[in-house]
């Protein structure tokens, strides 16, 4: 009995130093790559500038009079992400809602793995696909020499962040008690009633969690993206732009950078770093909210 | 069944349901037997029996619940006022809102107070401000829970104690304004004083409302109930007058249960 109890403290302590040692690690990590981000990315904006760096809207790297404006680059990031929440929350949530709710067992038996799929296909793939069918498609549609664009790449991201949005709006669903949906029923409530008064109101934090992930690929998401923006540095004054998101800013050109163009494009790196601790701060504050109301 | 026959012919008074030959199975599991019972109107109708004798399973026929578990198969008939229930072409929503339903866990919905009472009369279309208010109110004050929630009934109810979501839960099922409530153990998961405040209120809404309650306690059903049918493994045993239950029961198995012989 009091052998058994000394195993079981000294198992438990083994496990407390393991899992601090990794939490420690993961912090430093955090940190190392905090750190080394500032170090690497002030340098180019404090030499150009912090105000032509953030609003110019012109970038010309390895122009004979170098320009380092990085605005097109940052809209770009924001509307394609915007853009991409805006198609793929509403496609991802109704599936959701379909798929825990509503649709015969045989389809979501299908459907599910499907998507368990979708999220595993490395993004090349999304990108390959893209180019290969979107791009035409879009020159046909709407008449242009060339297909490839912001819209293009909201639509890939889009169907790229679904798998996730999908995946999360079903837990979340799915985790709100049945009483809540009998409560309605019994009150004479109908199904479809049922679903988006109490069930989907009772998931909201898991499904701004959604958005949250969502948000997160998008706005992370580089090789897709580049096959199918067009990446040029141009301001994404229409939909049909060929333009350069952050990502991809940092991806064409780094192998063949050198002096304070390679200097800008870790700046680059830094301002999406921001970007991301700061999307993610203000969503896990909404997340928050709802999870206490 | 004939001591439930015995039973309706004693009372004159309107049935609210009428069951003739009723049975019911979950796939191949024959879980109620031929059941005959006459609910009253404006009394308090009480179901015991020992766990899984089949309770809840009659009770959610009354309000057509069972439709929501698939594989249940109906035969007999069970008739609200003159209506069909069983594998009839209905208009469920309308019975659910005559036929309200307490259930054994308070179910406040995660919405404030005013939100949880107003949501019924929402759902039935009702829109205007005032009505709403009007209904809200009425309906806490009803079911005895208007003086402890009128401070905060923008704050979530579930902050309420577990007896004051019960009261919730009932002022939630009478804001649809029902002629029945049926309650299915509402008061196991509460103390024994929000179990009290219960009981009271239930004598207190048998004059404007029929009630039917499935209790685990025999004391409450002696309490509170004017008839008491008892179950075994499916059957409806004994329905009558309480008093006659308690004091004088027919049936052999009826006396050993509610001396505690069993169950
Ligand atoms: N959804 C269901 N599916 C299959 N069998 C069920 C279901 N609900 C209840 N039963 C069975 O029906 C019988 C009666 O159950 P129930 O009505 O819950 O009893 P009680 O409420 O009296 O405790 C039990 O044998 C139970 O296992
Ligand atoms: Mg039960």
């Amino acid at each position: 009995m009091f052998q058994a109890e000394k195993k079981f403290i000294n198992t438990e302590k083994i496990a407390y130093w393991v899992f601090l040692v990794l939490g420690v690690m993961n912090v430093g990590f955090v940190l190392m790559i905090c750190v080394y981000l500032l170090l690497a990315g002030s340098p180019a904006i404090v030499k150009i500038g912090p105000l032509d760096f953030l609003f110019g809207t012109q970038w010309a790297s390895t122009a004979a009079q170098p320009k380092f404006g990085i605005l097109p680059f940052i809209l770009t990031s924001v509307y394609g992400t915007i853009g991409a929440i805006i198609i793929g929350l509403p496609l991802g949530f109704f599936s959701a809602v379909y798929l825990a709710k509503m649709c015969p067992k045989k389809v979501r038996m299908v459907v599910e793995p499907v998507v368990d799929l979708l999220a595993g296909i490395p993004s090349v793939v999304y990108g390959f696909i893209g180019m290969l069918v979107l791009v035409p498609a879009i020159r046909e549609i709407f008449g242009l020499p060339d297909g490839s664009g912001l819209l293009a790449a909201i639509i890939v991201l889009a169907i790229m962040i679904l798998p996730s949005i999908i995946k999360v709006s079903v837990t979340a669903i799915e985790a709100v008690p049945e009483e809540y949906t009998l409560g309605s029923l019994a009150l004479g409530a109908n199904k479809v009633e049922t679903i988006f008064r109490v069930v989907v109101p009772a998931a909201r934090s898991g499904i701004s969690a959604a958005v949250v992930l969502g948000v997160g690929r998008a706005i992370g998401e580089a090789m897709a993206v580049m096959m199918v923006a067009g990446n040029a540095a141009n301001m994404p004054y229409s939909i049909f732009e060929s333009v350069r998101f952050l990502t991809t800013a940092v991806a064409s050109e780094m192998s063949y950078s050198s002096g304070l163009q390679r200097e800008a494009l870790f700046s680059i790196a830094l301002v999406l770093f921001a970007f991301i601790m700061i999307i993610n701060a203000i969503l896990n504050m909404l997340l928050k909210k709802g999870i206490k109301r | 069944m004939p001591t439930s026959e015995n039973a309706s012919a004693a009372d004159t008074s309107a049935n609210v349901f009428t069951v003739r030959k009723f049975n019911l199975w979950y796939g191949d599991h024959h879980a109620l037997h031929n059941i005959n019972m006459d609910i009253k109107e404006h009394s308090i109708t009480a179901l015991i029996g020992p766990s899984g004798c089949g309770k809840s399973t009659f009770i959610r026929n009354l309000n057509r619940m069972n439709d929501l578990i698939p594989g249940v198969k109906l035969e007999g008939s069970i008739k609200y006022n003159n209506e069909e229930l069983v594998n009839s072409d209905i208009d469920v929503s309308k019975l659910r809102k005559e036929v309200g339903m307490v259930f054994q866990k308070p179910n406040p919905f995660p919405m404030s107070v005013y939100d949880n009472i107003a949501y019924g009369p929402r759902t039935h279309g009702v829109r205007n401000h005032a009505k709403l208010d009007a209904l809200v109110s009425g309906s806490l004050k009803a079911a005895a829970i208007y003086e402890e929630v009128k401070d905060r009934m923008n704050s979530s109810a579930l902050g309420l104690s577990g007896g004051q979501q019960q009261r919730l839960c009932i002022a939630r099922a009478l804001a649809v304004q029902p002629h029945v409530l049926l309650m299915d153990e509402p008061t196991s998961a509460l103390d024994p004083i929000s179990t009290g405040k219960i009981e009271e209120l239930a004598m207190q809404l048998k004059e404007k409302y029929t009630i039917v309650i499935v209790t685990h306690n025999m004391q409450q059903a002696l309490r509170i109930s004017d008839y008491t049918a008892f179950f075994l493994l499916g059957d409806l045993i004994e329905f009558g007058p309480t008093e006659k239950i308690f004091s004088n029961p027919e049936d052999k198995r009826t006396e050993d249960y509610i001396t505690g012989r069993f169950g």
